[in-house]
């Protein structure tokens, strides 16, 4: 294989791990936290109608799941780490999402308006 | 314990319902348990894999990696899927009529079990690996309970294979010649399932549109996180609150497969009949 051919493939494999740029900017960030199993801010507000980035912190040392069957997510977020997603844009109302693994401590709700 | 015996059940369910599906679907072909069981061993190996680096993978394409390694999952096996259908809309026939004769199926018929021992594997990676992590954390976090952990995890997985054994047995109690086609359905709607599962992952990443995000919602009737839902959900990719573009490619995937297996068995038509006149005469 010659040396434009391998550069050409590290380049395009570059260019989509970096993918900076998505397709679809968010209009709106919301920054979660996991502690005890326990979401922090507990009932979330975003805006409706808007592509919302979500990171969810996890300073439990154990791993998580976020998931939510209402805004269709599922995120692991192994322990001490953190993830992001996209979800949205989605109608004003009340949503509710969870860490699957610690389904009762952690259920509660996202307000959407 | 309980709480653990639902969430390993939930994992393994999926990869349950799909193996038995796939070992219904090949019943009459030869070789087709090693097939199977190399999918499942490869796919626990995998799972185990994916759990350990699930750190890294998270890391790629900008922290979407989980997604569009979920994604590539999925439409690995809805390839997989499709190629399969296809083969059987040419070959099943034959077999359905000759369950006794399929020595001459032997050779062609690994080719297909190739791409089912795949989707096995997948479906056992894809499950497993989160079965995997959250057994891990228990154990490696919440110290005194890792008994409790062991009998929930093994309750799980006894029940999550329950199901898949009850929903194998069930499908054999169709007649033969109509197996293949109940079958063939079956593997359409897995596929085309997959398929919106896979771009639901893509939305997730941001990589896609969500081209509205809940065209109805049926949640009220049967919700996701049910355990019928749940089964539909693998099954046939019911989901309460769709997004329009999982629902364009539901309907592509399975439009594409219904176009493919047509065209498949109109060229096997001309193939075959001479064949057959000539093994009459001779």
């Amino acid at each position: 294989m010659s040396k434009t051919v391998t550069r050409r493939i590290a380049l395009v494999g570059a260019l989509f791990l970096s993918g900076s740029a998505p397709l679809w900017a968010a209009d709106a960030v919301l920054t979660l936290t996991l502690k005890d199993h326990k979401f922090s801010p507990a009932e979330p507000t975003i805006p409706a109608n808007t592509r919302v980035k979500v990171t969810i912190k996890n300073l439990d040392p154990t791993p998580a799941e976020f998931e939510s069957h209402q805004f269709k997510a599922e995120r692991l977020i192994p322990g001490g780490k953190e993830a992001s997603l996209f979800i949205g844009p989605l109608k004003p109302g009340k949503y509710q999402f969870n860490d699957e693994y610690h389904e009762d401590v952690s259920k509660t709700y996202l307000i959407v308006k | 314990m309980l709480s653990t015996a639902l969430i390993v059940f939930r994992e393994i369910l999926e990869a349950a319902l799909i193996i038995s599906i796939v070992l219904a679907a090949t019943k009459a072909v030869p070789k087709r348990s090693w097939w199977v069981s190399l999918g499942v061993v490869g796919g626990i190996i995998g799972a185990c894999l994916v759990a350990f680096f699930a750190d890294v993978i998270s890391s790629w394409a900008s922290g979407m990696g989980q997604d569009v390694f979920n994604a590539s999952v999925m439409f690995i096996a809805v390839v997989m899927l499709t190629w399969h259908s296809v083969w059987m809309s040419k070959h099943g026939r034959e077999m359905a009529h000759q369950l006794n004769q399929v020595a001459d199926a032997i050779s062609s018929g690994s080719r297909p079990l190739t791409g089912l021992a795949i989707v096995v594997g997948v479906a056992v990676i894809r499950e497993g690996s989160e079965a995997v992590l959250f057994l891990y954390g228990i154990a490696a976090g919440e110290s005194g309970q890792l008994s409790q952990m062991i009998v929930g995890g093994l309750l799980g997985l006894a029940g999550g294979i329950a199901v898949g054994v009850a929903m194998y047995l069930g499908l054999l109690q169709i007649a033969a010649h109509k197996l293949f086609g109940v079958t063939n359905v079956l593997i359409m709607l897995l596929a085309a399932g997959m398929a919106s599962q896979g771009a639901g992952f893509l939305v997730s990443a941001d990589f896609l549109p969500t081209l509205g995000d809940t065209v109805w919602d049926s949640s009220w009737l049967l919700s996701d996180s049910s355990v019928i839902g749940k089964m539909l959900h693998t099954l046939v990719g019911y989901t309460a609150q769709p997004e329009g573009i999982q629902i364009i490619f539901y309907v592509v995937t399975l439009g594409a497969i219904l176009t493919l297996t047509r065209i498949s068995q109109h060229s096997e038509k001309s193939d075959v009949s001479p064949k057959h006149v000539h093994k009459q005469n001779a």
